[in-house]
């Protein structure tokens, strides 16, 4: 049986929503980082370039780059190329107002770093109502 | 945790002030909340971004909504699904970049589409009034805060400037937060708008004498790439800086970083002294720059490109009237390469200027452009078949390779113009 882990933190974002995790130790850029239609990572020299975040749980840092940050990420929601959730480590008004208006659970200040915890492929359960992380590892 | 409204926030909330009013207050209290804010502060000093003209944004909206502004700006501005009435703004409100130069937007190779976009924010614009400034350097151009005065900027280089060099209180907003605080006049009390939290983190001990524009910049670039969003402290410069070097120290280190605020000792106003910077503290790291590491910042960009150079670009952040007064000189009685072409980009209201002085009629005679309302990244304009870019500011050379796909130099004003008459790229690390 597959292992579970619980984590908590503080909601951002309310709202509840699971699906198969996205991790990356690097931060997101907005403006220049992102292919708002399709939620591919374009950033040059970015470990996830080429992959899509769309309707995964994207487990990251937290945002960095130009204020046009929540500007990219509303629109992903617009084209339906969204994460399903948000889980980060350090709070700034990029991400603050870009889960707002990307409009998906967020949640964040967790007992564990969620980047050492979580796996790209481990299935996630974000119930951001009550800032519950639940992470069932992928088998190996 | 909840946010605790005054009196008046919760009115507004409720809908005393209409309905798009109450939905820019309860955006605020969201996106307050989020942060993990504990209550709003007044503002009555606003910059951002009226998005819908810049390239692509108004795709998301349907074919018949496209055109009413009212819908884009409820969309995009404050996301809002439902079509709100905009009433006049209550802060005072400065508009941030546009899409193209109203006079110049066929040598820009703007469509007709955007520029019919353009006029109709225009006309937004007026009829709401929000200053149609369109500029990154609102603080070059009348808009200057006073020390202490909170305010809702949204241009990364522009809030850094204000922050550090003037010392006004400003967090990086975004499109819809500094739309729903001109709206209601309010932001959250959070990050820089709180006088412990602008304290120093890191010490810097710069041993490169630093002096021209593309110094100030390598040492923007390198500390953004060392501290990332912390606040460096900067000891062993001589001098008062001319106002321009700042602008482009601060503009590198929030593009490589996320530098929102920084303290040069005996010189920005909160860094009286080392102590004064740190509040008492101890730094968490000391850094040095010296000629090392300054060159370690050039060789970020300048490595393997093609030395025919199609486009140079200056004016970032948008150029002050010194600027054009150096490019003037360079370029007088000069003529630009047949395969390279110059463009420049200034405020509007400083283009009135040089134009008086004869500095755009000497940029003209050489075949230069001096442009305004615009920017070659933001706004996605370049000259035709541009694949190799020269510039003296490293926030552009930051973003030109990444939005508009060209090999970008970076070097000093003169070696930028001096590439424009030749053709080549003959610039290094002198």
């Amino acid at each position: 049986m597959s292992k579970t882990i619980t984590l908590h933190g503080r909601p951002v974002v309310a709202g509840i929503a699971e699906g198969e995790a996205l991790v990356t130790k690097h931060t997101i850029s907005g403006f220049g980082g992102i292919d708002s239609k399709t939620g591919i990572i374009t950033e040059v020299r970015h470990e996830l370039r080429g992959q899509s975040f769309k309707d995964k749980i994207l487990v990251f840092p937290g945002a960095k780059g130009s204020s046009g940050w929540a500007s990219h990420f509303q629109t992903t929601r617009l084209t339906g190329a969204a994460p399903k959730a948000m889980i980060f480590n350090v709070m700034t008004t990029k991400i603050a107002l870009g889960a707002v208006v990307t409009r998906v659970p967020a949640i964040t200040d967790l007992d564990q770093d969620p980047l050492e915890v979580i796996s790209s492929g481990d299935w996630v359960k974000v119930d951001a109502d009550n800032g519950i992380v639940e992470i069932t590892k992928a088998e190996d | 945790m909840t946010m605790i409204l005054t009196d008046d926030e919760q009115a507004i909330l409720a809908g005393k002030e209409g309905e798009a009013r109450a939905h820019a207050m309860d955006l605020l209290v969201r996106y307050g909340k989020a942060l993990g804010a504990e209550r709003l502060v007044d503002t009555n000093n606003v910059c951002g971004g009226v998005v819908g003209s810049l390239p692509g944004r108004r795709d998301v909206l349907p074919p018949d909504k496209k055109m009413d502004m009212d819908a884009v700006f409820s969309l995009l501005n404050l996301d809002s699904d439902k079509t709100l009435k905009i009433p006049p703004v209550k802060a005072n409100t400065y508009k941030l970049i546009e899409a193209m130069d109203p006079d110049l937007y066929k040598v820009q190779r703007v469509s007709e589409e955007t520029r019919r976009l353009v006029e109709n924010t225009s006309e937004f614009c007026k009829r709401v009034g929000i200053q149609q400034s369109n500029t990154c350097t609102p603080y070059q151009v009348g808009n200057v805060p006073v020390f202490g005065e909170h305010c809702a900027w949204m241009e990364s280089s522009a809030v850094v400037y204000i922050n550090s060099v003037i010392g006004a209180r400003s967090n990086v907003e975004g499109a819809h937060s500094t739309a729903a605080a001109a709206l209601v006049g309010k932001i959250p009390y959070w990050g820089y708008h709180i006088p412990e939290n602008r304290f120093g983190t890191h010490l810097v001990e710069v041993e490169y004498p630093v002096d021209d524009m593309l110094d100030w910049g390598l040492l923007g670039y390198y500390l953004g790439e060392m501290v990332h969003e912390n606040i460096p402290v900067l000891t062993g410069l001589s001098g008062v800086p001319h106002a321009d070097k700042l602008k482009h120290f601060g503009a590198s280190a929030a593009s490589s970083g996320g530098v929102e605020m920084y303290h040069l000792i005996g010189i920005t106003p909160e860094a009286p002294t080392l102590e004064a910077a740190f509040g008492g503290s101890k730094p968490v790291e000391t850094l040095r720059f010296g000629a090392g590491e300054r060159k370690t910042a050039y060789e970020y960009f300048n490595t393997g490109r093609d030395p025919n150079v199609d486009f140079v670009m200056l004016g970032c952040p948008h150029a002050s009237l010194e600027q054009v007064q150096l490019v003037a000189g360079l370029l007088e009685g000069k003529k630009l390469s047949e395969n390279t072409d110059l463009w420049m980009f200034t405020p509007r209201a400083l283009k009135t200027e040089a134009d008086r002085m004869g500095y755009t009629k000497t940029l003209e005679m050489a075949g230069a452009y001096l442009m305004t309302d615009s920017c070659a990244a933001l706004s996605k304009v370049f000259p035709e078949g541009t694949k190799v870019a020269a510039t003296d500011s490293c926030k552009q050379a930051h973003y030109l390779p990444a939005i508009l796909g060209f090999e970008t130099w970076l070097g000093t004003t003169e070696q930028c113009v001096q590439a424009a008459i030749s053709g080549r790229w003959q610039g290094d690390l002198s």
